[in-house]
């Protein structure tokens, strides 16, 4: 039952990573653009939805309502001032920009925030919890996971459905051939930035509900999400969320068998990952 | 005869490297013209400069009466422009369905009678009996079809072909040109570039032969000797026999 629950525990815990990874894999998938600041932002959306709760007063359901529309308009705001000039077929200008990016990030949130640790206050769903046979699940947790199951599910019909979504998976497989059958890769880019931003919204009220904030914080969350991506498979929807479900499951087990050992399980799994099926577990066609 | 499209004095290239030196042609509405001319002598970067991939000054390019040079790829689409690219680029991962359905939905505003799924099903009717095949599990013949109908569905006035013989086999070439008299017989205007000359010859009513970036012969196909284009093709010292 101990191991039962380390693995229950583990997927509530990788339907957070989730939410990290979803972003990430789209920007990947579509631009091939490592988003180094993915993690900076995550945090500064939670410092944002705190500071709203403190001056507002608005409940934790409220300000993620308000941070997932805020996250869209910087992620857009970001691929149109910034990374639409580094986007191409070099990933290292992308690289560079994001990765000065996420320090001059970290840096201004300090200015603002201090390194104080700050969380969103969730109420009494905080401590509720479902007892299932011996097990305990925690009410928050499985939110997070429902919540990052049907991003991931809305996001793949996004992709497979709609007019936007073969506009970027044509963008992905050839952009300049997407140009050339009248598709706009600036716009259809913004979007998708604005979209993995805006899904970092989620991500953020979650974070700040079931643990704490720093803003030097950014780059442990930029790992799981990168850790995730990579072990599902570069670029896949699916693939992310499998691979955050694993992270999340590594990181439990791990955390059963020493205190200590948790993050290094997940890191350890992700680098056996890397060594046996260096491209992932669902393989992108291409 | 108004030109629908033409250029003037085109000049393009790579960073520091000029491949065209004033370029001058022009087609008219439903009209087929041929681009020949050895490797490298700039007909895929003619095609490139006018799509809008390459930049080039705005009244080097005049569509309709309007300068058009330097617009992106896909103002290009929206000014009635539209590009079978070289070695196909369809859209991987995709099903020919899919790949036509981007197409359609990016589309310029049809002049004339539009293209539609239907139209280019008719055409090519193996396309229909593969619409939820992916792209990549396509004969060559059968994606080159993929190809051209997607660019159609754009709803260009000015259709470029780059090549779209290349690497096919003769009997499925011989399929696809004769489909090409359909297309520009609604007035789509249709620049040929092509390797095999005398199938270029054949298929157009006017033909331009370039070399290092300039036009060396440009008349009726129907006019110009095999001595005349070999001596545009090779240059002015090569003279056969």
């Amino acid at each position: 039952m101990y191991w039962i629950d380390g693995i229950v525990q583990g997927i509530l815990l990788g339907g957070l990573y989730a939410q990290y990874a979803l972003g990430m894999a789209l920007m990947f998938g579509v631009m091939k653009i490592v988003n180094v600041t993915h993690g900076d932002l995550v945090i500064l959306l939670a410092l944002i939805g705190i500071s709203l709760a403190d001056l507002t007063g608005l409940g934790p359901w409220s300000i993620l309502a308000t941070l997932v529309p805020i996250g869209a308009a910087i992620g857009w705001i970001l691929q149109r001032a910034l990374l639409n000039r580094v986007v191409g077929d070099d990933p290292l200008p992308s690289l560079i920009a994001t990765f000065g990016l996420s320090i001059a990030l970290q840096n201004a949130m300090l200015q603002i925030w201090s390194a104080d640790t700050r969380s969103l206050s969730g109420g009494a769903i905080q401590q509720a919890s479902i007892p299932v046979g011996s097990l305990y699940i925690g009410v928050l947790p499985l939110i997070v996971l429902i919540c990052a199951t049907v991003l991931t599910a809305g996001m793949a019909f996004l992709m497979h459905y709609t007019r936007f979504g073969r506009a970027l998976r044509a963008a992905s497989a050839d952009v300049e051939a997407a140009a050339m059958m009248g598709v706009n890769p600036r716009r259809v880019y913004a979007l998708a930035t604005a979209i993995a931003v805006g899904i970092l919204g989620f991500a953020a009220a979650f974070q700040a509900m079931r643990s704490t904030v720093a803003p030097s914080d950014g780059p442990f969350q930029l790992i799981y999400a990168f850790e995730a991506v990579i072990i599902g498979g570069l670029g896949s929807i699916w693939g992310a969320f499998t691979g955050a479900m694993i992270l999340g499951i590594s990181q439990s087990i791990g955390f059963r068998i020493n205190p200590g050992f948790g993050i290094l399980a997940g890191h350890l799994v992700f680098l056996a990952v890397l060594a046996v099926r260096p491209q992932g577990i669902f393989k992108r066609k291409s | 005869m108004n030109a629908l499209l033409s250029t003037h004095g085109l000049k393009a290239g790579y960073g520091d490297m000029r491949a065209l030196h004033g370029i001058e042609i022009s087609i008219e509405a439903g009209e087929t013209v041929a681009l020949i001319g050895a490797n490298g002598a700039g007909k895929s970067t003619l095609l490139k400069a006018i799509m809008g991939v390459l930049p080039v000054a705005p009244e080097m390019i005049m569509l309709d009466g309007k300068a058009v040079g330097g617009k992106s790829p896909h103002l290009m689409v929206k000014a009635g422009v539209a590009i079978v690219p070289e070695g196909r680029r369809l859209f991987l991962g995709m099903s020919v369905e899919e790949n036509l359905q981007i197409a359609i939905e990016h589309a310029a505003e049809p002049i004339g009678e539009p293209w539609t799924l239907e139209r280019v099903f008719a055409l090519f009717p193996i396309l229909r009996e593969k619409a939820r095949t992916l792209v990549e599990n396509l004969s060559g013949g059968q994606q080159q079809m993929v190809s051209i109908g997607r660019s159609l569905l754009v709803q260009p006035r000015v259709l470029l072909c780059d090549e779209i013989s290349l690497g096919l086999a003769p009997k499925v070439v011989r399929e696809i040109y004769a489909a090409l008299p359909a297309i520009t017989a609604g007035g789509v205007a249709l620049v040929l570039v092509e390797q095999d000359v005398s199938l270029a010859q054949r298929a157009s009513q006017r033909l331009y032969c370039m070399l290092e970036g300039r036009v060396t012969l440009q008349g009726a196909s129907s006019d110009i000797t095999r001595e005349q284009i070999s001596a545009a093709y090779f240059g002015a010292n090569h003279v056969l026999d």
